[in-house]
């Protein structure tokens, strides 16, 4: 870390959703920190509220859902005090998001030039439309879309699918923001255009210093890219640490089951750990640890909520059994 | 090698979009309107022995869903044979095309579209077998239970219909829908791709345990290269319709020989990989409306020569069983 205020620091972040059927606690006290320009993964399968914590930072979180405690602290200002007007101001100026789909964040009925200015000018009116325009040439240039100048006057339908995720990023670019918050941005892509979408990313945050966070359920990209692992299940972090760290020495052992789950050239012809059951559902999940049902280690004392603690250091993890001994096998 | 199970020779399938009215009175009078043709896949030709899995590796619009569909008999070829145990789909029998129907059967990507949402999973199952006389309709539904038994179902969920059941359930109700029929060649199209990592897990050891005991043959198609690398004993890798490169999966992960397959190892994400430097290959993927003349991967291959550009390469055997398409191997 650069300074001593990070870029962003969220402390114990609950997101509840307000259903017919129930109380969804999608985010259940997560907390974390992205310094300058660090990169952040964060991990899990549907429904562990990894896009929802992203939307709370953002705050985009939509009736019935609602922030219901915690601080988003942002170079020092908590987020969550702030009225809608303020927040607007530092949403896609300040904080950008990249979403998983371009073809729903783009307008599909306007050029992409009058989206770009539109995106400058609503943040600063005193930028004159030909600087405007410059700006989002530089910005096309920069995630590598060739001929810049005439793929301004284009629709977002004559793009390609790749083309369209680089045109969401220079957008989320243009007012050089601090943190850019990116959910699932290379899922829908084809293997070769997600390497180049990963060799953009990685560019900016070394060259202009943006704080990352990566929201995706691949643990593969977030081995290349990222500096720092926040592993979420049932709407908590349940290890977090340095990505060498956490992905070689796992400690939780949802991740260690996770880990032991990914295909790949050392698990030729063995079987694959497969951790047992399917995830909870978010309207009912368990007293205490919500990985309990599935995890070989669970026992009575696992009915409490596990406290963050730090087993090894740099390390937090909620678990009363944590894996120590890396000796040990999975799922023993 | 073993004698080939099923053996396909040069197959082709075009699509093509006819001309309408307007178009055909425009060509008449001279316009250059002509029907659009895309050559989904081009004249190729593999064969898969008996008890093998080969891992079928592409990216979007490559043509491998529409070569596993016409193995599958769901899509005719345009030109091209299917051997099918030595016999030509063409040449069989009513009966014995029956049978061959049977024994090829296919498992989808996405187990929310391929249930009929109106069936309880006992009809799902029950049907083939029962029209095909596996069974009596009077024992439908002690057979279902053993099928769901087998792919780790509990029967007593028979009665049930699809969306009570998570993705992963969804996909191995999929699977026995597959298997009530006694399959001994099962084309799974992008079977694992939709689920999470550790409903994957679960799904992969199961294709893994099912062959072991039903001496089950697989053509596995997916994107994926490390879930390819995990299962297959062969590799094929196509790109716009053609096949160019075929190997060992060892080989082929050690020592790719075509240079869209290296470039496709490298862009896939490790999770043992930390800190990339992504290179990316430049450009995106053609339009198979209208592929690149000569090899297809030209426009994107960083050793391109003129010849790469006018001359078709054709598969040919590099080594003992690997063959690749490059002009490159011929030596200069």
């Amino acid at each position: 870390m650069t300074s001593d205020t990070p870029t962003l620091d969220v402390r114990d972040l609950k997101t509840h959703f307000f259903t017919k059927a129930g109380v969804a606690r999608a985010v259940d006290g997560v907390s974390f920190t992205v310094g300058k320009g660090e990169v952040v993964g964060l991990v899990g399968e549907s429904g562990s509220g990894k896009s929802v914590t992203g939307f709370s930072i953002i705050g985009l979180v939509d009736p019935p859902g609602r922030v219901v405690s915690g601080e988003v602290r942002f170079k020092g200002q908590n987020l969550l005090d702030l009225k809608a007007e303020q927040m607007r101001k530092l949403r896609g100026n300040r904080i950008a998001m990249i979403f998983q789909d371009p073809m729903m964040t783009l307008n599909p009925v306007l050029r992409v030039d009058t989206q770009m200015v539109e995106t400058i000018r609503a943040h600063d009116a005193s930028v004159s439309k030909a600087d405007a325009l410059a700006r989002a040439r530089d910005a096309l240039g920069q995630v590598g879309i060739p001929a810049p100048d005439e793929r301004l006057r284009s629709y977002p339908h004559q793009f390609s699918g790749g083309m369209r995720q680089r045109v969401a990023i220079a957008i989320a670019l243009l007012n050089k923001p601090d943190l850019i918050i990116a959910d699932e941005p290379t899922t829908a892509l084809d293997v070769t255009i997600q390497g180049q979408i990963l060799y953009e990313a990685q560019k900016l945050c070394r060259e202009t210093g943006t704080s990352m966070i990566w929201i995706t359920h691949d643990l593969a990209v977030v081995a290349g890219l990222a500096d720092k692992i926040c592993v979420m299940y049932g709407g908590r972090i349940v290890e977090q640490g340095l990505i060498d760290d956490v992905l070689d020495h796992p400690v939780h052992p949802y991740t260690r089951g996770l880990l032991g789950s990914v295909p790949g050239h050392n698990t030729r012809g063995h079987r694959l750990y497969q951790i047992p059951g399917m995830a909870p559902s978010l309207l009912n999940l368990p007293e205490g640890c919500a990985f309990q049902a599935r995890c070989p280690k669970a026992d009575d004392a696992c009915k409490a909520l596990p406290h963050i603690t730090n087993p090894v250091p740099g390390r937090e993890i909620r678990c009363f059994h944590p894996h120590l001994d890396q000796d040990e096998e999975i799922g023993a | 090698m073993t004698e080939a199970m099923l053996e396909v020779r040069g197959l082709t399938k075009n699509f093509v979009k006819k001309l309408d009215l307007a178009g055909r009175i425009a060509q008449k009078l001279g316009s250059s309107i002509r029907e659009e043709v895309v050559h989904a896949v081009d004249g190729v030709s593999i064969s898969i022995a008996k008890g093998g899995v080969v891992g079928l590796v592409g990216e979007s619009g490559c043509g491998k869903s529409t070569l596993g569909r016409m193995i599958a008999g769901i899509l005719p070829p345009t030109a091209g044979d299917i051997v099918y145990k030595g016999v030509q789909l063409t040449d069989m029998s009513p009966e014995e095309a029956r049978r061959a129907a049977l024994e090829i059967q296919m498992i989808f990507q996405d187990p929310f579209a391929s249930l009929n949402p109106r069936m309880r999973v006992v009809d799902i199952i029950g049907e083939a077998p029962v029209a095909h006389g596996y069974c009596k309709a009077s024992e439908i539904h002690e057979y279902v239970s053993d099928v769901m038994q087998r792919v780790g179902l509990d029967p007593e969920y028979r009665r049930r219909y699809p969306h009570q059941f998570s993705g992963g359930q969804r996909q191995r109700i999929g699977i026995a829908r597959a298997l009530a029929v006694k399959p001994e060649f099962l084309v799974c199209d992008e079977a694992i791709a939709a689920l999470d990592v550790s409903i994957q897990a679960q799904v992969i050891n199961l294709f893994m345990d099912l062959r072991e005991d039903l001496d089950l043959t697989y053509l596995f198609i997916s994107h994926d290269l490390s879930v390819v690398e995990h299962i297959s004993d062969r590799v094929v890798i196509m790109y716009l319709g053609r096949i160019v490169e075929v190997a060992e999966t060892d080989d082929l992960f050690r020592e790719p020989n075509h240079p869209y397959t290296i470039a496709l190892l490298n862009e896939v994400p490790r999770v043992d990989q930390r800190g990339l430097d992504y290179k990316p290959i430049e450009g995106e993927i053609p339009s198979p409306l209208d592929p690149p003349s000569g090899c297809h991967f030209h426009p994107r291959c960083p050793h391109a020569t003129d010849r790469c550009k006018q001359e078709r390469p054709v598969l040919r055997e590099i080594a003992p069983n690997r063959w690749s398409a490059c002009h490159l191997n011929d030596g200069t």
